[in-house]
């Protein structure tokens, strides 16, 4: 189009504007220094301390993640975890909750695929008591049975929602399109109508006492507090916090036997298609960790990812469109992904197997890999401004094993990626052959569209959930 | 807490914040034009977010999309945000890579319109239509955010319409439409820029002054209507039933309150902490906790800063429960709130957890910058921020207890409830296949 506005100012300078600037000199940069602390009997201690405002961030790390759930029983280690805030020895779950937020503050549990967690963030002055409360949470949760029944009540109004919630759906039949059959990693970290059901506090009880332990876990401190007083303080606190380490489990993360094909799940009226391709990636400390996530960022990670220049910038088919693994200590899945308007489906999927097609076949420019490089060496300080993210970075250091240095060494191994590498890391781990594809929609509209794509044996599946 | 700050004015009437932190090589650079949906008029809604998409679209010296290249080429972070009072640009980067940033946000506001064209407004005005469907329509109780101003203010009140705009408004604007919004709302006058993180203050006003100075003045601005709104909604508060492809009933009650930043919007703060902000919440522990009704409360206010500001309870009913009970319910909490008041302790505990929250987010420069630009801009005044712990500090529960007599009543309370429909379009198709 060539319909311009004329500009209303009329002076030169402002027309042509002064000239780009240069960057100055950078100031160096040092990830926060980690004390390394043992606190006996299997627990470990990282200190970094940070003393711009008086707040202090603690996290413990422990072996209690999804993907220990034992067949039928998945979503316990999140029901675990989300109940022991609902109750101790001393305190009911509301009596917990205001001691805590009475000292401006809230002691969370949580678990991932890989991990329990116990969190909170306070004023440095509040650390002591909170650490009381923290400890009480480890060394006594009651599991009172009204308490993780309603959280079961919770959870099952959780898979209603996403029933009714496209992405929700969407992610859901995609896990469980690319895993085998039986694989912990093809249902819901949270767990599935028949298995939360199942689940009591009896089961809750159990699982704490076998996972939620000493040994093997990691307690990690960031903020306005010295290395000494963390191991006083933590070492008090925690001194009833008994249990060797358990033993690791394993998940079936090998990808599904089918070829590519398509799940088509039905939503009657929907306005939008969302899509999502991919398959098993790689565990997280896979040799190609770096290629792959610089690879990534230039096929789907930044804004000006191949994928959301196509699809958003280039043809307006979606508000956004990307790309990512899911980095687990084992595979967990890879994943491109759109909403899209309806009527534009087709030729939405077309370009974004497209992208995932012209990525592994020809590789990225020098030019791609520069501005990748660049950003994740450029943007590696402003991730840690926050006690927080300082204290979540080293709990994936923790959890995935990684060497101590690797915060230091993060930046120059972002930039000793070369664009082989990068080619090479695509082409052993993008396989469009065994693409899963799910899409999630009007299926009246889109079914005969899709199956004209002929990428491979089309379901139709109604939007529910198990 | 003590954050530096210092203000001054360029002549063209551009507001500057700088408060300097050395604790990382970081910095950020934000800028709040003072337009935000409530500036548009009838049949041109829409325009103010439209712009947080265009202005990625390049100007004179930057071309489209390149502003989010050469920020991340240079490590840094960025984003834009519409609200009805605002919109705001910021950039987080390293710190030597400060002049770019700066540059960039000036380059726009001097020289967007010689780089617009009707092809990049046709694929942006796409992009926000699947905006609208992915995060409204196609979001179970997505058009909240469009129905609870609707039904809080008039039709003839700027805080009435949609954010995100008529799609038909969108459709019908023409470039030269688009262009104008530009030129009167996008002026350095209009418009406060908060530098906040690792800069040389010297240095940063030698940017300021080379790349802004140079910028003329706008024309002026065109009044908008008034903003007046009374204390409460009278003796039929306006109330609607949105029946919808939802698992579970929502009831959202919007209640007036006094505008960002006033004594009583600090109360307005507190109040909503005591219902609702985590679990030691009243409403958390009356109606997830206790009776189990919910699964999920909150209550916050928008933040508005003219006339009347909303102060927002929102109440996820579980599945199977009536809006009937979850209605009564939030009616029965309000009505004990502006009855009996609250206590020392339920006070004590919101200023505690505000304080917490406060300090937890300021250190981040880009939240430092975003809040310092927020009280330039609506209160003249960035210096206000220090003095932030103490305002909440300074509340008592005679000043809660007040508001809540004063705006917690049934007159004061504007009900949006959702309600799983009937027969969803999923019964009828599995009826018709049967």
């Amino acid at each position: 189009m060539s319909h311009t506005i004329e500009p209303t100012m009329s002076d030169d300078f402002l027309l042509r504007g002064p000239a780009r600037p240069g960057a100055a000199a950078s100031r160096p940069w040092q990830f926060p220094t980690v004390e390394r602390r043992t606190l006996g009997d299997g627990l470990s201690l990282l200190v970094a301390p940070a003393h711009a405002l008086p707040l202090v961030s603690v996290l413990l790390v422990t072996d209690a993640g999804a993907d220990a759930d034992a067949p039928g029983a998945e979503g316990l280690a999140m029901l675990t975890a989300r109940a022991m805030t609902e109750g101790t020895r001393q305190y009911d779950g509301a009596a917990f909750a205001l001691a805590a937020e009475g000292l401006g503050t809230a002691i969370d549990a949580s678990a991932d695929w890989d991990g329990g967690y116990a969190s909170f963030t306070a004023l440095r002055k509040h650390v002591e008591p909170a650490l009381g409360l923290f400890a009480e949470l480890l060394t006594s949760p009651a599991f009172p049975e009204r308490e993780v029944e309603r959280l079961k009540a919770e959870r099952l109004a959780d898979i209603a929602h996403a029933e009714k919630e496209p992405r929700g759906l969407a992610d859901e039949h995609f896990a469980a399109s690319v895993y085998r059959d039986g694989s912990r990693f093809g249902r819901s970290a949270a767990g599935t109508r028949a298995s939360v059901s199942a689940l009591d506090a009896d089961a809750c009880r159990a699982y704490a006492a076998s996972r939620w332990r000493r040994g093997g876990s990691t307690i990690i401190v960031v903020g306005d507090i010295t290395g000494d007083q963390a191991e006083r303080l933590i070492g008090a606190a925690l001194r009833d916090f008994r249990g060797a380490a358990p033993s690791r489990v394993t998940v079936d993360d090998r990808r599904t036997a089918s070829a590519r094909r398509v799940v088509l799940v039905d939503r009657p009226g929907a306005t939008q298609s969302e899509l999502r391709v991919g398959h098993v990636g790689v565990p997280r400390t896979h040799p190609d960790y770096f290629p792959l996530v610089l690879g990534n960022a230039i096929l789907g990670g930044l804004f000006n990812s191949r994928l959301n220049m196509n699809l958003r910038e280039r043809n307006g088919f979606t508000y956004g469109a990307g790309s990512g693994f899911d980095w687990r200590r084992q595979a967990g899945p890879f994943v491109a992904s759109a909403a899209v308007e309806t009527g534009v489906t087709e030729p939405a999927l077309r370009e974004l197997l497209g992208e995932l097609d012209r990525i592994r076949n020809d590789g990225v420019t020098a030019d791609e890999l520069s501005l990748a490089q660049s950003y994740l060496d450029g943007v590696f300080p402003l991730r840690y401004e926050t006690s927080g993210a300082i204290a979540d970075a080293l709990a994936a250091m923790v959890t995935f094993g990684l060497p101590a240095d690797w915060f230091t060494k993060y930046r120059e191994r972002v930039r000793a990626v070369t664009v082989s590498d990068v080619q090479a890391a695509m082409q052993r781990h993008l396989d469009p052959a065994a693409w899963q594809i799910v899409v999630v929609g009007d299926a009246a509209t889109i079914q005969p569209r899709v199956e004209a794509m002929a990428l491979g044996p089309v379901a139709v599946v109604p939007g529910v959930l198990p | 807490m003590h954050i530096p700050i210092e203000t001054y004015h360029l002549p063209n009437g551009l507001r500057v914040t700088l408060s300097e932190d050395h604790t990382a090589p970081i910095v950020a650079v934000n800028l709040w034009y003072r337009v935000g949906s409530a500036n548009e008029r009838a049949g041109r809604t829409g325009f103010a977010h439209l712009f947080e998409h265009m202005l990625f679209q390049g100007s004179a010296n930057v071309g489209a999309n390149e502003h989010f290249e050469l920020v991340q080429r240079a490590g840094g972070t960025l984003n834009g945000s519409t609200w009805l009072d605002r919109t705001n640009y910021f950039e987080t980067v390293p710190s030597h890579q400060l002049a770019l940033a700066l540059w960039l946000e000036a380059d726009r506001m001097a020289r967007l319109l010689p780089a617009m064209t009707q092809e990049k407004l046709d694929t942006q005005r796409s992009v926000v239509k699947n905006e609208r469907l992915w995060s409204m329509d196609n979001q179970p109780y997505g058009t909240w955010w469009e129905k609870l101003p609707a039904l809080a203010f008039p039709p003839s009140h700027p805080y009435h319409h949609s954010l995100i705009g008529s799609m038909e408004d969108l459709d019908a604007a023409s470039l030269d439409d688009v262009a104008e919004f530009f030129r009167t709302w996008y002026t350095p006058d209009n418009a406060v820029l908060t530098i906040a993180g690792d800069f040389d203050p010297g240095e940063a006003k030698r940017l300021v002054e080379a790349y802004y100075g140079p910028i003329p003045r706008g024309r002026g601005q065109p009044a908008l209507p008034s903003f007046d709104a009374p204390a409460s909604f009278g003796p039929t508060p306006p109330r609607e039933v949105v029946p919808d492809d939802v698992p579970a009933a929502r009831v959202i009650v919007a209640l007036r309150s006094p505008v960002f930043g006033s004594d009583g919007w600090y109360d307005a703060q507190l109040t909503a902490a005591v219902l609702g902000a985590r679990r030691g919440s009243r409403l958390y522990r009356g109606l997830v906790r206790t009776r189990q009704i919910a699964v999920d409360v909150g209550a916050y206010t928008f933040d508005l800063s003219r006339g009347s500001d909303l102060l927002v309870v929102d109440i996820t009913g579980a599945p199977g429960v009536s809006v009937e009970t979850l209605e009564h319910a939030v009616h029965a909490q309000l009505d004990a709130l502006q009855a009996l008041g609250v206590d020392d302790a339920e006070l004590a505990r919101a200023q505690a957890l505000v304080e917490t929250d406060l300090i937890r987010a300021l250190q981040s420069a880009g939240t430092r910058a975003d809040r310092l630009s927020q009280f330039a801009t609506y209160l003249g005044d960035p210096h206000r921020l220090n003095g932030e712990p103490e305002r909440y500090r300074a509340v008592t529960t005679e000043r809660v207890n007040a508001f809540a007599k004063a705006r917690c009543g049934r007159d004061n309370r504007a009900v949006l409830a959702y309600v799983p429909r009937e027969t969803s379009p999923q019964a009828t198709a599995a009826e018709v296949s049967a």
